[in-house]
């Protein structure tokens, strides 16, 4: 086998292994909240009984082992199983919660990549060619200062200047059913704004990081020698050796994007996934957390083996062996 | 655009300064050069001499933290430094080239060699790209690397370093240069490879008539190259002169120095009855199934006498190092020390065993924290190995330091705050303090420059008089193994080839490797490398 083969199957395998773990981890974390659903959605009031026959419908009372099975079999079968709050109404698939705001997470997350991402590397690359100039000091202090200032602050910023004082994009990012793409953008635009200046200077900076590190090789000292231009001295001699780092951080960025933007979705209203979480672990609907838990951990893992396995085939001693 | 002189480079007054740690110095002091075209100039000298710097300037290139503070850089009667560098880059690589010492480290290891080889052409819209392919290929064929139709679709790390070194001066010929500066182009490669390096380098460069700026710290392998040779120390000019003048009839003391080891012979002197260490029958591979590295070690390493390990890189010379030190377990086979059986990994030797047998790194730079002074360097193994504390330890490191010709000044010193040949004699201090009776030096003097080499082997040969350790010393070069060795083992492929006293081993009858190393070793004279390629053809032609 391809020795690259084997060893993006390995990655492959580990990450499913990781998974695995991350599920159990999950699982056992969620026994060991304190407080109960059924006490706090049947009030202080409710009779043991109640209690223990509310438990029973739910299946709490079954032994852990059986319960991790139930969960993470019905998972493998694409059934998310069913929230516990409304259940004294209607039961409502965890799926028909998460889904739709899943979703919408990944449509901020696309767009702000979209955007953000090219404008990093761009960036970096200029700092990295005009290093210790005027421009690069800029871009440097530009991005610290927006990577050192807390998300809401930044988002506030945003909405102070472009939607109240110059009343170009809404405030609230509120996303109703029947909204066309344009309508749709234009409501995201300010969440999109803030999270870019939130990520750019991480993969801004280790993009100049990573690129200057390489430009101190003696191959690039030869291209310079050879007559090659600098713009291309950066692109085709430095940055394919400075890749792994490079798209390592832009992972982390991605991950984060998915993971970690309950603040921004709590300042714009926006219904992503983060807020369902939150409210989740408030009503103790343990089902949705699960959920919510695993699709994060997936996330983180599958953007880091995909990370991982691109620094890998990028590598030549890899690709091409003796 | 032909000048009024007719001198391809002229390089006036030039005067260089390098920063360190914010402070400026002289690295060039107004060197003048002037290069004919066509005229093949050697450049020698010790590291830290300038070669490198000027060499570079006759590109109109400063590395990063040089500024130039005067001169002038005229390439056929344009004005380097005063040309935009937009215009500079439009030279270099098409009219005046580089080939760098290490191959390996200056190809880049994301492209494969064809399209490196051929970049300048084709970026500076000198050859569409087809022709640029075939002019490369023809290049290959020229330097004789194998299967030149197919070399250029392989990745640096797929071809050994004396292919990468003519690949390279096949990427600095491509353009049809008038210049090409080749800054120690052979001084990583075996001796053996570097022959064939070498000649292929001259044959073509004399074939297109280009001029060449050659610098090495070799004289004995720029004499086969260069018409004229520059000797510079301390970023000035020492001595300038056609080259077989500055062979025979040298006016400097410092050019005579520059080959100090090779006029360094150790006195026969008879071994003594009971060797220290005896070798039988070992094999070592790495990994369970890996290809033996080492097969059929057999040796006896007398004692207080040095033992000297001679072969290219690979030939097994630091395997078998390791193995003696504990550092690698061989597979079969037994070392005894002092006629006792000798545990073969680390772990199962005792303490005092461990202080008997000493390690001395090739490279004192990676081999000395450089966080520790040098007093801490050398207390270490006094208190591990003979629990010295405090004021003892203070006086006993004092006394190192003086055996290795330093003296008590330096022991509040960082590595850093060293020159490459003091690090070196700290790190052999370091193995004599731990008091051994057997020291496997591992090339330590192999990255010095010929004048340190000689103090340091001096040293070492002192020392051995005093304390009386024996030495395990592993080397490539030939002449360290007469300035230091009393018996020799001549190593290939991790077997040994031939063994034996070193007046035995150095003179004929050879084995056919050890003629072949022998042979490989550059001498002093012009002549030397025409002669070896005639006799090789001969030989080729005898066998054929």
């Amino acid at each position: 086998m391809h020795p690259l083969i084997r060893t993006i199957l390995q990655r492959l395998a580990l990450g499913g292994i990781a998974l695995f773990a991350v599920s159990v981890v999950v699982f056992s974390a969620l026994e060991f909240l304190p407080g109960d659903f059924a006490t706090s959605v049947l009030g202080r009031n409710a009779t043991p009984e109640t209690v223990e026959a509310f438990r029973d419908e739910l299946g709490l009372n079954l032994p852990p082992a059986e319960r991790y099975l139930g969960w993470i079999g019905g998972v493998l079968r694409g059934d998310l199983g069913h929230s516990f709050a409304g259940r004294a109404f209607t039961p409502r698939a965890v799926s028909d919660i998460v889904l739709p705001r899943l979703a919408n997470t990944l449509f901020l997350a696309a767009i702000t990549a979209a955007i953000a991402v090219p404008v990093a590397l761009l960036l970096g690359l200029m700092a990295a060619l005009y290093r210790n100039t005027r421009f690069d000091r800029i871009v440097n202090a530009a991005t610290l200062s927006t990577v050192a200032m807390p998300e809401f602050l930044v988002a506030y910023l945003v909405i102070l200047v472009l939607a109240v004082k110059l009343p170009a994009f809404y405030a609230m990012s509120t996303l109703s059913p029947g909204m066309d793409l344009t309508e749709k953008l234009q409501a995201v635009a300010l969440p999109v704004l803030t999270l870019s200046l939130v990520i750019i200077a991480h993969m801004m900076r280790m993009t100049r990081a990573a690129i200057i590190g390489v430009l101190a090789s003696p191959y690039i000292e030869m291209a310079r020698l050879k007559g090659v231009r600098p713009w291309r001295v950066i692109l085709r001699h430095a940055l394919p050796n400075a890749l792994a780092p490079i798209v390592n951080v832009i992972a982390f960025s991605l991950a984060y994007l998915v993971v970690g933007v309950v603040v921004t979705e709590v300042v714009f209203v926006y219904p992503g996934i983060g807020q369902t979480m939150v409210d989740a672990v408030r009503n103790r609907d343990i089902p949705v957390v699960q959920a919510c838990t695993l699709i994060f951990a997936a996330t983180y893992i599958l953007l880091n083996l995909l990370a991982d396995i691109i620094s890998i085939a990028t590598s030549p001693r890899l690709l091409h062996a003796k | 655009m032909a000048s009024d002189t007719g001198h391809l480079l002229e390089i006036r007054g030039l005067r260089i300064e390098g920063e360190s740690d914010g402070q400026w110095s002289t690295l060039l002091h107004g060197v003048d050069l002037t290069l004919r075209r066509g005229e093949v100039l050697g450049l020698v000298g010790e590291s830290g001499a300038g070669k490198s710097t000027l060499g570079l300037a006759a590109l109109g290139h400063i590395r990063p933290g040089c500024r130039i503070t005067g001169g002038s850089v005229r390439f056929d009667g344009i004005d380097l430094l005063a040309l935009p560098e937009s215009d500079r880059l439009k030279l270099r690589g098409s009219r005046i080239s580089y080939v760098a010492q290490s191959a390996a480290a200056s190809f880049n290891p994301a492209h494969a060699l064809l399209p490196q080889t051929v970049e300048t052409a084709v970026q500076h819209r000198l050859m569409p790209l087809q022709t640029a392919r075939q002019v490369a290929v023809a290049q290959y064929r020229r330097l004789q690397l194998p299967k030149p139709d197919t070399i250029g679709t392989r990745y640096p790390h797929q071809v050994s370093g004396g292919q990468l070194q003519r690949v390279m001066t096949a990427m600095a010929m491509h353009c049809g240069p008038d210049l090409i500066v080749f800054d120690e182009p052979t001084t990583a490669l075996d001796v053996t490879t570097q022959v064939e390096v070498l000649a292929a380098i001259r044959e073509a460069v004399e074939a297109r008539g280009t001029a060449a700026i050659y610098i090495t710290h070799d004289l004995a392998v720029v004499a086969q190259m260069a018409h004229r040779i520059m000797v510079m120390r301390h970023g000035s000019l020492v001595e300038e002169a056609p080259t077989s003048a500055i062979l025979a009839a040298p006016q400097e003391e410092y050019t005579r120095s520059l080959w100090a080891v090779r006029e360094l012979v150790k006195p026969d002197q008879p071994s003594a009855a009971a060797p220290l260490m005896t070798i039988e029958g070992l094999d070592f591979s790495y990994g369970r199934n890996g290809a033996k590295a080492l097969e059929g070690i057999t040796l006896t390493i007398p004692r207080g006498r040095t033992l000297a390990v001679v072969g290219e890189s690979g030939s097994g010379k630091s395997t078998l190092g390791r193995v003696i030190a504990g550092l690698n377990v061989p597979t079969a086979g037994r070392i005894t020390l002092d006629g006792q059986s000798l545990p073969p990994a680390l772990r199962l030797r005792s303490r005092d065993l461990r202080r008997r047998i000493q390690l001395v790194h090739q490279s004192a730079d990676t081999a000395l924290n450089p966080r520790q002074t040098v007093a801490e360097l050398i207390a270490r193994p006094l208190e591990l190995f003979h629990r010295l504390r405090g004021r003892a330890t203070a006086a006993r490191v004092n006394e190192l330091l003086d055996m290795i010709e330093l003296g008590p000044r330096y022991a509040d010193r960082l590595p850093s705050e060293l020159s490459g040949g003091q690090k070196q004699r700290v790190n052999i201090a370091r193995g004599l303090a731990a008091g051994p009776e057997l020291m496997i030096c591992d090339e330590v003097t192999s990255a010095l420059d010929q004048l340190v080499q000689e103090g340091i082997l001096r040293m070492l040969l002192d020392l051995q008089a005093q304390l009386g350790i024996s030495y395990f010393f592993i080397t490539h070069d030939i002449s360290t193994v007469r300035a230091i060795a009393d018996e020799v083992v001549v190593m290939n492929r991790g077997r040994i080839v031939e063994s034996g006293p070193r007046a035995e081993v150095l003179s004929p009858p050879h084995h056919p490797y050890t003629e072949l190393l022998l042979g490989s070793t550059p001498e002093m004279r012009p002549d030397w490398l025409t002669d070896v390629l005639a006799a090789r053809k001969a030989g080729q032609q005898a066998e054929s």
